[in-house]
């Protein structure tokens, strides 16, 4: 009868042409894919996971992760964004079960109103749950509350080989760390139980704080920490090692008297010509920015989507960088080493290709969810930097050595070039993870890094 | 929960809950792609459903989720809308659940590549059959029910593919088209008691059913569909709604081109 049937997905031509239209939010690198699966109904999953070859499959949600970590060149991806049902919810609790697709903003959305607010959210609501487990996504309240997968307490994946596996601190507690932070590979998230947190409704209490150092920021940081739930800053790249930037703090506000309405912003509506984001309009930039931010610095009460989701206020603000995308940078620094830290800065501010979006955040001691996950004590700094091709390229890896050297990590969402030294330093225990990879699974990200098939 | 009252203005439709009566409405066909839109938006308005569809794994799955996103009400009935000797008893499960059932949507169709009806008599019979015979079937008893009770809507998805016969997709556009007509006539039959008819016509949408078809990245967003479609089930017109508008504009100019030019077309 109808087209979603299971008998419609194998309603694919022999030779399907390659699909181009699928990247990931840097929009680099550029690949194409040989068939994109968009089951609509958990029930279709079985019989992808069954028809594919060994190590062809992706699990694909909104495509924020920035390199090629959500990518599978010449293979195939399985779109997961029709898994978006919500399948229960205790209001008593906060526990909610809901599909991979589902998003962070139709998580707000559907149960702000009801008072509650995702435990941790990264700093766009457009990512998938699955997504955010995968990648095992941290926000401005790390410190407190560690990363997504923390609040994340069963899930049930779809392997090729066993079924449906529900896993959780507990019962195959083992797969369950692997897939928090498993960048996909370890199979299909059917569902997932998060703990959502009880907020007095939409609006948040912030502090704007201009600094000047990087010891300024570190006092900031120290100061706010136990008083603020969210902390990060902002930072211009071009001020070298003297680093002077915008320190952003603030909590759940208690005050919920003003009527508030969600606002939809306007779209970039193709990408811009790749000469407007020179080094002296980013330059231009930075100072403005710092400027606007500094005199409206002191307390106010904000709408909750401005103060976590700035940059989602533009949609598409990645065809911004043009054509060629653009690469981020984010490593972690272990902490007390403030050396490795103005040396990174220095080294971009010298290169002359600093970027607008500079963001500086303490991790805090939170032992980690995943097995691969990213955040670890420390100082998270993440960078833009338009693609130029070689020299863009050759500036990352210098910052690579400083990381290397420093003991720090680079985070494979948001990478598409680091070496597989780099990886295995990163990640120096990565060969534990590896026989929780489902067989059907491989990603272009974990080939270039580990040089499987 | 007290903080609900507060906190409503987050989402406007929440606030539209309010002002809309809720209603009581019958989705024919409720795990296709452009139902599955339609009750999301119903449900954020607060409204009582009733979902038939084959799966009933499928329609727990919908029930779970409209009701946690605002529904008052969600029923499931799981049939085989095709098998027209189940028609009786869905109609039946309708009547007892909903006495006083506001609003039917049709929903379900099937669009096979059209060389394999071409090649199959079989398939070409299945696709008439389901796209408009079993259709005219169902509608026929919520037809009857509405008249007698002089109230209600009735309205079923269609396709613009209904307004031209194309070379390529002209057996899934015949049974569309006479479906098209057959609600034509329905309209004009149930005008004088009272009961609204609604031919709706949705260009290509990104719907599991047109996946397979070359461009379905640049077909229309289900949500934009959706809104249309909820937006004319409220109102008291259109009559015909073509959905995205532009399609209005599309299909006019379609009908234009003299059949010495079309038949020579090969899309």
């Amino acid at each position: 009868m109808s087209g979603q049937s299971a008998a419609s997905l194998r309603k694919r031509p022999a030779a399907p042409p390659p699909v181009k239209r699928i990247f990931s939010w840097g929009r680099y690198p550029k690949i194409t894919h040989h068939f994109v699966h968009k089951p609509a109904w958990n029930d279709q999953v079985p019989e992808i996971l069954k028809a594919a070859a060994s190590g062809s499959l992706l699990p694909y949600g909104l495509g924020r992760s920035y390199g090629d970590s959500c990518l599978n060149a010449g293979r195939e991806l399985i779109d997961c964004c029709r898994l978006d049902r919500i399948l229960g919810f205790d209001e008593a609790t906060g526990m909610l079960r809901c599909e991979s697709g589902v998003s962070i903003s139709d998580i707000i959305d559907t149960f702000l109103p009801k008072g509650w607010f995702p435990s941790v959210t990264p700093g766009t609501r457009f990512v998938t749950v699955g997504g955010a487990i995968a990648n095992d996504v941290h926000g401005k309240n790390h410190h407190c509350a560690g990363t997504f997968g923390a609040h994340v307490r069963q899930i049930g994946l779809h392997r090729s080989n066993d079924g449906l596996v529900v896993c959780n601190s507990e019962d195959n507690s083992q797969m369950f760390r692997a897939t928090i932070g498993g960048l996909g590979l370890t199979g299909v998230i059917a569902w997932a139980d998060i703990q959502l947190k009880r907020v007095a409704g939409p609006w948040m209490d912030a502090e704007l704080i201009p600094f000047q150092s990087l010891s300024a920021f570190f006092d900031l940081t120290r100061e706010s920490n136990d008083r603020f739930e969210y902390t990060v800053a902002w930072l211009d790249s071009f001020a070298g090692k003297n680093a002077r930037g915008i320190f952003f703090r603030g909590n759940h506000a208690a005050d919920k008297g003003k009527e508030f309405h969600s606002r939809r912003g306007p779209k970039l509506p193709f990408a811009l010509p790749a000469w407007m984001l020179n080094r002296y309009s980013v330059k231009a930039f930075n100072t403005a920015y710092y400027r606007l931010h500094a005199a409206r610095r002191g307390v106010a009460v904000v709408p909750y989507d401005s103060f976590f989701y700035p940059l989602d206020s533009i949609r598409q603000w990645n065809l911004l960088y043009g054509q060629l995308g653009f690469l981020q940078y984010q490593c972690v620094i272990p902490e007390n080493n403030i050396e490795a830290v103005e040396e990174l800065l220095e080294c971009i501010a010298q290169s002359g290709m600093g970027s607008c979006l500079g963001v500086l955040k303490q991790f805090g001691a939170a032992p980690p969810a995943g097995m691969l996950s990213f955040p670890r004590p420390g100082l998270t700094i993440a960078l833009d930097f338009a693609m130029r091709g070689e020299r863009t390229l050759q500036l990352m890896q210098s910052l690579d050595e400083i990381v290397r050297q420093s003991g720090g990590a680079l985070y494979p969402a948001k990478d598409a070039r680091m070496s597989p030294t780099l990886f295995e330093a990163s990640f120096p225990r990565w060969q534990s993870f590896v026989p929780y990879i489902d067989a059907k699974m491989s990603s272009s990200f974990w080939r270039r890094v580990t040089g499987a098939p | 929960m007290t903080l609900t009252a507060d906190l409503t203005p987050t989402i406007s439709a929440a606030s539209a809950a309010a002002a809309t009566k809720t209603k009581r409405i019958i989705i024919l066909g409720a795990t296709s792609g452009i139902a599955l839109a339609v009750q999301r938006q119903l449900s954020l308005q607060g409204h009582e459903l009733l979902l038939v569809a084959r799966s009933p794994e499928r329609l727990a799955t919908l029930q779970a989720d409209l009701l946690t996103r605002g529904a008052q009400q969600v029923f499931t009935y799981s049939a085989d809308l095709a098998s027209i000797h189940q028609h009786a008893s869905i109609f039946d499960f309708a009547r007892r659940t909903f006495p006083d059932f506001d609003t039917v949507l049709l929903a379900y169709g099937s669009m096979h590549d059209q060389k394999e009806s071409e090649a199959s008599v079989d398939t070409l019979l299945e696709e008439l059959h389901v796209n408009f015979v079993s259709a005219t079937a169902i509608l026929t008893l919520f037809a009857a029910d509405f008249e007698r009770r002089g109230t209600g809507c009735l309205a079923a998805i269609t396709s613009v593919a209904g307004d031209r016969g194309r070379r390529s997709n002209y057996v899934y556009g015949s049974a569309k088209g006479a479906l098209a007509l057959f609600l034509q006539g329905l309209r004009s039959r149930l005008h004088p008691a009272g009961v609204r008819v609604i031919t709706i016509k949705p260009g290509p949408v990104q719907t599991p059913m047109t996946d397979h078809l070359p461009n379905a990245a640049r077909f229309a967003d289900p949500e934009q569909v959706a809104r249309d479609i909820v937006r004319a089930l409220e109102r008291r017109s259109p009559d015909v709604l073509y959905t995205p508008k532009v399609w209005r504009y599309i299909m006019t100019a379609v009908q234009q081109i003299p059949e010495s030019v079309f038949k020579r077309l090969s899309f």
